[in-house]
């Protein structure tokens, strides 16, 4: 599968396309309405599908600010396309079908389960991963609170946990322990890391 | 500053929070394909025809392996998960058309795109023939029968005295059967391999807790020398039990990319998959008897199991294993019994045996406290074991009467009103439940490679494994400090078999078994630099004595006057040493006598085949040290210490507040007071972080988790996350976690205990006797649900 990286352009609007266009070839590739509602629902942009290989789809994403262009099997997951495609390998896919959390990015600035979108419904969505939240030497102030508060043991439904955490923190509602838990409780952390990812987005979020 | 038990943050821990850390499914391997499991839809039978062609035909399948295709292992058994366990002896992956259970590996679908594999998976037409399967232990044709051995060897019989004549002789009793269902580990990283050939060399990117048994085992079934096959694990996403025998992903990987002539990687659903093909904790259903005076003091106890295991393998849950040595009594009657059902098989999960056990156990004391009308903390106090009741050996440290005596009052626990189902708080029936925590303080052999470099770094490597409980930060601790080297100069490698071997992660041993070794391999690292130094004209300490000289922060002073001093760069930068390197083997085993194989205390070092393994392909490349245990004084002074006559054992209380909804019966765990007795505290982050995911494990067992099957095909109905529930973070109570904090010396010199099971034992009883307390209701069918409290 080819990669096209067409570093630090801006993202290009795909023009002439039509809604209707899309559908056609939406329900052309058996994905039907459904894409385009639930697109449409998470205020992703609905745009045109490119064919370029038989059988393959073009989408262009911003990822982590990077304009990147992919050439991927219709049926790709977001959640594969970061990984088996871009090789950001950060964010893990603990059960593929919306029950863990593991999968966690941020598009347009929400949390999402990247395992429940394909990549051909995210055209010229603006996805931010672990990896562009912040990387060893540059940690977030989410990601210095973990380390700080040992929000984590294996580590592997870290990445989700944190963009989560920052998604929750943009959404602004969650304000008390309770409701913290309420609205982190989409990510599952089997180790039990749970009280310390509290104390590590208390912290953040009082800017302590 | 002294570096043990410092709150520090994870070595590790920049690489989890920017997600660099890489687990086995992410290693970048040039033309990678994709594996996809199909799996048997019935429960017994025989394959009459699998027919691959449509799968086949699909534009980017490379190849479909079966047993009719796939290439023939070699039967590979060992002793245990250290030294090479594959979870299902009697049925190697793709090896015959025979079905044993539902969910059984049946092909691997290798293609191009994980997609394509996945879809050509679903076209695989299998018809089978079908046999009538047994899965439930209430059919008639389900036999139940007492294993010859349990885990480690251990006897699934233990008797002292009259158990049953001295119930009927007891002024009080209660006899009540207790039933666990059974659990999942789930891991938050399914089980994954990635396998990559070199000619005949083999390397496994693995997601296990032992990456030398998996060694062993992949080699062992391939029919190729061991030193063919490096298997890599540097991070895991979890295990709890379920990576630490070896399980199908791990063989299949390798035989399908000889198949297909390119690296493949397997990666297991979470849906079904990782429900068949990756253990789970068996189903209990436990029979306990106790007997006692009118003050509560022990006359009997009896604790008859019942656990599955499959017709492929015998593993047994041995619930009994804690009830021989918690309290005294001086009749004792423990039996375990299994029974073959056609479901894969069972394998070790979080404290196995004890966590299911202890359940049992201390909510049959809580029915026997308030039967006597006595407060259950009192009972216990009254049964206390000062020695070990099994073998009448000392403890080798035990502070339980600490722990109960924090944790009562930490959560308020003589403030309580002991009558049961008589306080609310709001609209809530709130209540108190306590019970003890054990676990076996395990400890066996590790090999480390220790270099200590001439910019004043050092470099300790040992081939097990972090699976999350903080090896990679306490090994470090104990590397710094043992050396006097700053914790930014020390690194540890770890999850390699290019590494001299370690342990198993598994049994709680990592750190207490690596710990001595990195300790013995960095004193002698320092004190051939001093002995460098003394003997050297131009060193300050020429001529000194060698226990005059010091190490603190890379720097080496005189005790008697600090002034004197220089670096170890000084040192070795003189001496024109890049580097000063050796390799230790510390060899003790903590189990009970009967499960030792011999105890090498006091032994002259060691023998020479377990320690290094410098023959491991690629091992050249990181320059694997001479051995240097013979006759090495750290070694003698650790392994010399007097073990006999004594037992090694963890202890902790938990002391739990719930709260219970009267109308509607769900129940809210608000606290967790947790006081464990786990030797020295390395790390008292990351060991607090242990003991609070094990009760959370332990939340789920009481509350929430079980695996449903079935009623007339055993297959599994809560086969996915939604189904099958886990504590998320809204489930969560408050926790306190405390230690007791003193050092265990005749473990080790370090003195710490292994922290990863504990936190799960004795918590399910806890909540389970807060629930009764809350509202006068016994509940002995876990998890305690809503629908059991209306
Ligand atoms: S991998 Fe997406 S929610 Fe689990
Ligand atoms: S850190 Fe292991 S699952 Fe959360």
């Amino acid at each position: 599968m080819a990669i096209n990286e067409q570093e630090d352009l801006l993202v290009s609007k795909p023009s002439g396309s039509t809604r209707r266009e899309f559908l056609q070839q939406a329900s052309a590739l058996g994905t039907g309405l459904a894409i385009t509602s639930s697109a449409k629902a998470k205020g992703l942009p609905v745009n045109k599908i490119n064919f370029s290989t038989p059988g393959n789809v073009t989408v262009s994403l911003v990822v982590n600010g990077k304009n990147k262009t992919l050439d991927v099997d219709p049926r790709v997951t977001l959640l594969d396309a970061l990984r088996e495609n871009l090789q950001l390998m950060g964010t893990k896919k603990g059960c593929d079908r919306g029950q863990c959390g593991a999968c966690t990015v941020l598009v347009e600035g929400r949390r999402i389960n990247s395992c429940l979108h394909l990549a051909a419904m995210c055209e010229g969505a603006h996805v931010t991963t672990i990896e562009g939240i912040g990387g060893v030497d540059n940690l977030h102030p989410m990601q210095t609170a973990f380390l700080k508060h040992d929000a984590f043991q294996c580590g592997y439904c870290t990445p989700g946990q944190i963009c989560s955490a920052i998604g929750l923190l943009k959404e602004g509602h969650a304000t008390t322990d309770d409701e913290i838990r309420e609205s982190m409780s989409g990510n599952i952390c089997r180790c039990g890391a749970y009280q310390n990812i509290l104390d590590a987005i208390k912290e953040v979020h009082s800017g302590i | 500053m002294d570096i043990i038990g410092q709150p520090i943050d994870r070595k590790d821990g920049k690489l989890k929070v920017t997600g660099t850390a890489t687990y086995a499914a992410e290693f970048p391997l040039k033309n990678i394909a994709y594996g996809v499991a199909v799996v048997s839809t019935i429960s017994k039978g025989h394959i009459e025809n699998i027919d691959t062609s449509k799968a086949k035909a699909l534009k980017g399948v490379l190849d479909i392996m079966t047993y009719k295709n796939a290439m023939q292992l070699h039967q590979f058994s060992s002793e245990g998960p250290g030294s090479g366990k594959f979870a299902e002896k009697d049925l190697l992956p793709l090896q015959s058309e025979r079905i044993f259970y539902n969910g059984q590996y049946i092909a691997i679908v290798i293609a191009k795109n994980f997609e394509t594999a996945k879809h050509a998976a679903s076209l695989v037409k299998v018809t089978y023939n079908d046999e009538k399967p047994v899965f439930d232990i209430n059919q008639p044709e389900a036999k139940i029968y007492q294993p010859a051995q349990a885990l480690n060897g251990a006897s699934p019989k233990t008797e002292r005295g009259d158990a049953t004549g001295a119930l009927s002789s007891s002024a009080f009793s209660i006899q009540e059967t207790y039933n666990t269902p059974v659990y999942h580990h789930n891991p938050m990283e399914p089980h994954a391999t990635a396998a990559e050939w070199n000619g005949d060399e083999l390397t496994v990117y693995d997601a296990t807790q032992s990456v030398y048994g998996n060694r062993a085992a992949i080699a062992g079934m391939l029919g190729i020398a061991k030193e063919k096959v490096r298997v890599i694990s540097p991070f895991i996403g979890g295990g709890f039990g379920s990576k630490g025998f070896m399980w199908g992903n791990s063989i299949l990987a390798p035989m399908a990319a000889k198949f297909v002539g390119r690296p493949v990687r397997i990666v297991l659903d979470r849906s079904e998959q990782m429900f068949t093909l990756a253990g789970r904790r068996s189903f209990t259903i436990q029979k306990i008897s106790l007997g006692a005076d009118a003050n509560g003091k022990f006359n009997s106890i009896r604790h008859d199991t019942t656990s599955e295991t499959s017709f492929v393998d015998e593993f047994v849950e041995t619930a009994g294993v804690a009830t021989k040595i918690l309290y005294d009594t001086p009749h004792l009657d423990i039996i375990q019994n299994i029974v073959r059902l056609n479901k894969g098989t069972p394998c070790p999960t979080r404290a196995p045996g004890e966590a299911p056990g202890t359940y049992a156990l201390e909510v049959a004391l809580d029915e026997l406290a308030y039967k006597l009308n006595i407060d259950p903390l009192q009972l216990r106090l009254t049964n206390y074991a000062e020695k070990n009741p099994d073998d009448g050996h000392e403890w080798s440290a035990k502070y339980l009467r600490e722990c109960y005596e924090k944790g009562a009052a930490s959560i308020g626990w003589a403030s309580r009103n002991q009558k049961p189902g008589n306080t609310k708080q709001g609209k809530y029936l709130i209540g108190y439940g306590m019970a003890t925590a054990t676990y076996p303080a395990n400890r066996s052999k590790a090999t480390v490679g220790l270099k200590l470099y001439q910019d004043g770094h050092a470099v300790a490597a040992c081939g097990t494994q972090d699976i999350g409980t903080g090896t990679y930060t306490v090994m470090a601790q104990v590397l710094a400090d043992s050396l006097g080297l700053p914790i930014d100069k020390v690194d540890i490698k770890l999850g390699d078999t290019i590494y001299p071997q370690g342990p198993n992660s598994g049994g709680s041993q990592t750190m207490a078994t690596t710990g001595p070794a990195v300790r013995a391999a960095a004193l002698t690292v320092k004190s051939k630099v001093i002995k460098m130094a003394i003997a050297d004209k131009k060193s300050p300490f020429y001529g000194q004595a060698e226990e005059g000289v010091m190490v603190d922060n890379g720097k080496l002073f005189l005790k008697s006057d600090p002034s004197k001093s220089e670096t170890y760069t000084q040192v070795l930068t003189r001496n024109k040493q890049p580097m000063i390197e050796t390799e230790i083997t510390t060899n003790v085993s903590t189990r009970e006598p009967q499960k030792t194989e011999s105890n090498p205390t006091a032994k002259d070092g060691n023998d020479k085949e377990a320690g290094s393994d410098n023959k491991q392909a690629g091992a050249k490349k990181i320059g694997a040290s001479k051995d240097e245990t013979k006759g090495n004084p750290f070694v003698k002074e650790d392994e010399g210490h007097d073990r006999k006559n004594m037992s090694f054992h963890s202890f902790g209380a938990h002391f739990v507040k719930v709260l219970v909804h009267p109308l509607t019966g769900t129940v809210k765990v608000e606290k967790i007071v947790s006081v464990m007795d786990v030797g020295k505290i390395l790390n008292d982050k990351t060991a607090k972080s242990q003991i609070m995911g094990g009760a959370i494990f332990g939340i789920g067992m009481a509350l929430m988790e079980g695996t449903v099957y079935g009623p007339t095909n055993g297959r599994i109905v809560t086969k996915d996350l939604s189904d099958y529930l886990v504590p998320v973070h809204a489930d969560m109570p408050i926790f306190d976690v405390q230690f007791i904090d003193k050092a265990d010396t005749n473990i080790s010199p370090i003195g710490a205990r292994g922290a990863g099971e504990i936190g799960i034992t004795g918590v399910t009883a806890a909540i389970a006797n807060a629930v009764y307390h809350a509202t006068g209701k016994r509940i002995r069918n876990l998890p305690i649900t809503p629908d059991k409290l209306i």
